[in-house]
């Protein structure tokens, strides 16, 4: 255990950092984060004994630092320091057996066969093993960086300090260093302390974290405590948004640049290309998305919005290839494009702009009920999927927060439910009134500019608009297919 | 299958041992052979057999060659080659400790110091009851150890951590000074000018058996200061930091590597005058062909640098015979070609690597 107690300390000209507390268990993996300036060096500095400290106390195992001599402290404690030049080509293997040094006793200590076997041991686990007989000098930074780690193991410590560890590590050995260090830490209890430079490695893999402002602790806690928006931009002084990682539970913290060079527009009624084949809106800037639909479906920006028409009997096996094929050859970039399809003939289209205090709505809703089903007993039906026929498009001029999102989905549905309820939409299966069709798209894209909304349910200013919208537009491109069927 | 067998134990092991002991015996030979007087290597072999081993051998055939051998040519050897060896080593030591490829046995000042106090003994004519003729080595062995102890002093009063940065600053800082103090005797000095000169550029001629004695305790103590230090010379030539990371006592030890470098080179420098680019150019030869190991740089280092400066004083002999060359003019310009060819392949290969 290390137990960091009202620690101070710095260089002549005065205490970088101050009453520094803090505590580590064995087996833990303990990140430090701070900006630079921010004392982070210098703490580990005197963590590992460099630097003599002022004030407090740093005890490893309930023994101080001051009471350990130089080689018993290597051997309780190891170092990864930042990647610096090195002026003789020693090579891989007897850099790494220095890291044997302090437990070697005697004026011409000889190397014996079980330090071989461990110096051999670290090599491969670091994977330098192949490179044990070139010269340092022959290595790139990352591998350089691989074969001090594989040193500081050879110390064989109960602690291992590290200094931005994935400094000059691509992304992969980033990765796999520190999966190895937390492996270390859960099977051999080995203790990390290391500096992070970034942020959502810190989230990643720290089990807590020490974020340091100007020389003392602004928080010591779990990362989801640390990395909120609004510490880390008041100590990083850089506006933030944090956000869920999408595939494990760590908290991520993504940098928000300045906006003032972004291009800035609304989305207008005139946007609307409406061709045979498919309708277009190409807006000048990337529009925060929420979609369902072929391609561009989740979360994300993008500025191509296309709704392609598909004959009825439409069956490709590859649809969403065939659906990039066809973006492409529109002349459109696929990774900006959100594409949907309809068997609805596209004139029959229904759009309309809505404007309100400070935002507005371009709505357009393409419809046919051909598939309709009651959402509610749908287990009656087989599953067979079958182009979209009701296809839901909300543009916002306006600032939607992720809440407003999603209600503005549940607002849009609802909105189309009734819409069809009004119509006596039924469903051919079970005969009761339908809530959809079986592949239905729906969209909201906003532009993030000019007025904040952070509601959009149905009584909310946003809510109101779109419920109202989507009803209006839905029965009208209802009605439009109803009429062009019983033609 | 020989070959590869030849190369692996040239490369491994004893193999560097043994290829420098080849080279120190045999420059020993050459140099001990050839001479105004030439003296066959059979000769030498009899000579030193009987001389030096008290084998029975029968050379009364050789007596006038045994009488060149043991007091003229086999001292001024042993001397250029313990000079040189000290040089070598302290050279090694100092490189890997200042982390600094370009640091050489005088980088510390210490050469300077001893050359004060040899330029001292030879401007005020100082002569010290009972040591005589040895007046002139004593001081400087005296000076160099004052200017060591006042460098240290001064290192840490400036910087109580005793950085390297530090260290080779006030190095220079005295250099500097002691360097003009010296330049001032020259300029005051009338006479014995070429007395100073002479000193000044080096030589091992005409030392004799007095001198060898009077510099291989310090040799050996200096030697075997380095010698126990060779993992913590690797420690400490990754970085001080790193060093203490890894366990090292890195003040005491530092100390220690200090002052063996610096009695070596007071030393070296107090019966030879100074003898520039061994220290410098030996220790980097020694370190391409073996690799930067201290455990085994310091010793060979001080086979290759007796070896080198074997030759270097046969150089001196003959090169202008019958006049001698000062054996430091040899040095410097066998020296600086090599070093600056080495500095050149070094960067063609940083530049190499960086475009790969």
């Amino acid at each position: 255990m290390l137990k960091v107690d009202r620690l101070a300390g710095g260089y002549t000209s005065g205490n970088v950092v101050e009453n520094i507390s803090f505590k580590v268990q064995k087996g833990e993996f303990f990140g430090i984060l701070g900006p630079n300036g921010s004392g982070k060096t210098t703490l580990l500095k005197m963590l590992t004994g460099v630097l003599p400290f002022s004030a407090g106390e740093v005890r490893y195992n309930e023994k101080s630092i001051k009471d350990y001599s130089p080689k018993e402290l290597a051997r309780t404690v190891a170092i990864l320091p930042q990647l610096s030049s090195q002026n003789f080509s020693y090579t891989v293997r007897e850099i790494v057996t220095l890291g044997r040094y302090a437990h070697q006793r005697g004026l011409f200590p000889q190397i014996s066969a079980e330090e071989k076997e461990y110096i051999e041991k670290v090599m491969e686990k670091t994977g330098v093993q192949r490179f044990r007989n070139q010269s340092i000098h022959s290595l790139s930074g990352g591998e350089q960086q691989r074969v001090f780690l594989a040193q500081a193991l050879a110390q064989k410590a109960e602690f291992l300090l590290l200094d931005e560890p994935t400094n000059h590590l691509d992304l992969s050995f980033q990765i796999s260093l520190l999966d190895s260090l937390k492996h270390w830490t859960k099977e051999q209890g080995l203790t990390v302390i290391s500096i992070f430079h970034d942020l959502n490695l810190a989230g990643l893999y720290c089990d807590r974290l020490l974020l340091l402002e100007q020389g003392k602790v602004r928080m010591i806690g779990l990362p989801n405590e640390v990395l909120k928006e609004e510490v880390i931009s008041s100590v990083y002084q850089t506006h933030v948004k944090k956000q869920s990682h999408p595939a494990v539970p760590a908290p991520q913290l993504a940098l928000v640049p300045d906006k003032r060079h972004a291009a800035q527009g609304v989305i207008e009624t005139n946007m609307l290309q409406i061709a045979r084949n498919h309708i277009l809106v190409k807006s000048p800037f990337p529009l925060k998305t929420l979609a369902s639909g072929v391609i561009g479906a989740g979360n994300g920006w993008f500025k191509n919005f296309l709704n392609r028409h598909v004959d009825k009997n439409y069956a490709c096996m590859d649809h969403k290839n065939d659906m990039k094929d066809y973006i492409r050859s529109s002349g459109l970039e696929v990774s900006e494009t959100i594409g949907m399809m309809t068997a609805v003939i596209l004139e029959d289209e229904c759009h309309c702009f809505y404007e309100n205090d400070g935002f507005s709505v371009l709505i357009v809703v393409t419809a046919g009920v051909g598939n309709s089903v009651d959402a509610a007993r749908s287990y009656c039906h087989s599953g067979e999927m079958k182009p979209g026929t009701i296809n839901i498009w909300i543009f916002v001029n306006g600032t939607l927060s992720d809440e407003a999102f999603i209600q503005t989905i549940m607002t849009a549905t609802e909105a189309k439910s009734k819409a069809m309820a009004d119509l006596d939409v039924i469903d051919q299966i079970t005969g009761t009134i339908a809530t959809g069709t079986s592949t239905d798209s729906i969209m909201v894209a906003a532009t993030q500019q000019g007025e904040f909304l952070q509601y959009a349910g149905p009584i909310a200013p946003l809510g109101r608009v779109i419920g109202q919208g989507v009803y209006e537009m839905t029965s009208a491109a209802i009605r439009k297919s109803r009429r062009r069927h019983n033609r | 299958m020989r070959k590869r067998f030849t190369l692996k134990f040239l490369s491994n092991g004893a193999g560097p041992y043994f290829l420098a002991v080849i080279f120190l015996v045999a420059s020993m030979l050459f140099a001990l052979s050839i001479g105004t007087v030439s003296i066959p290597i059979s000769d030498i072999l009899f000579i030193i057999g009987r001389e030096v081993l008290h084998l029975p051998v029968d050379t009364t055939a050789y007596s006038m060659n045994a009488n060149i051998i043991m007091n003229i040519r086999l001292p001024r050897v042993i001397l250029a080659g313990l000079v040189g060896a000290s040089l070598a080593i302290a050279g090694a030591a100092f490189q890997g400790l200042l982390r600094n490829p370009l640091a050489d046995p005088y980088t510390l000042g210490v050469s300077s110091g001893a050359s004060v106090g040899a330029v001292l003994t030879l401007f005020f004519g100082i002569s010290i009851p009972r040591a005589g003729g040895f007046t002139l080595p004593v001081m400087g062995v005296v000076f160099a150890f004052i200017t060591i102890m006042l460098v240290l002093l001064f290192v840490r009063a400036v910087d109580p951590a005793m950085k390297v940065e530090s260290i080779i600053l006030t190095g220079i800082i005295f250099s500097s000074f002691l360097g003009a103090v010296i330049s001032l005797f020259i300029a005051l000095t009338g006479d014995e000018l070429r007395a100073i000169i002479g000193w000044l550029m080096g030589s091992v001629s005409m030392r004799g058996w007095n001198y060898i004695s009077l510099l291989l305790p310090f040799f050996l103590f200096g030697s075997l200061l380095l010698l126990l230090n060779g993992r913590e010379l690797n420690a400490l030539s990754l970085g001080e930091e790193r060093a203490h990371h890894l366990g090292v006592n890195t003040r005491s030890r530092k100390l220690v590597i200090l002052i063996g470098g610096s009695i070596l080179t007071g030393a070296a420098v107090s019966v030879s005058g100074t003898i520039g680019f061994v220290g410098l150019v030996i220790p980097h030869l020694t370190r391409m062909l073996w690799g930067p190991d201290h455990k085994h740089l310091l010793p060979l280092s001080i086979l290759t640098g007796g070896g080198f400066l074997i030759l270097a004083d046969l150089a001196a002999r003959m090169v202008a015979s019958p006049v001698e060359l000062p054996i430091g003019v040899i040095t410097s310009v066998v020296g600086a070609p090599v070093f600056a060819a080495i500095l050149m392949k070094k960067q063609r290969e940083r530049r190499g690597m960086k475009h790969a």
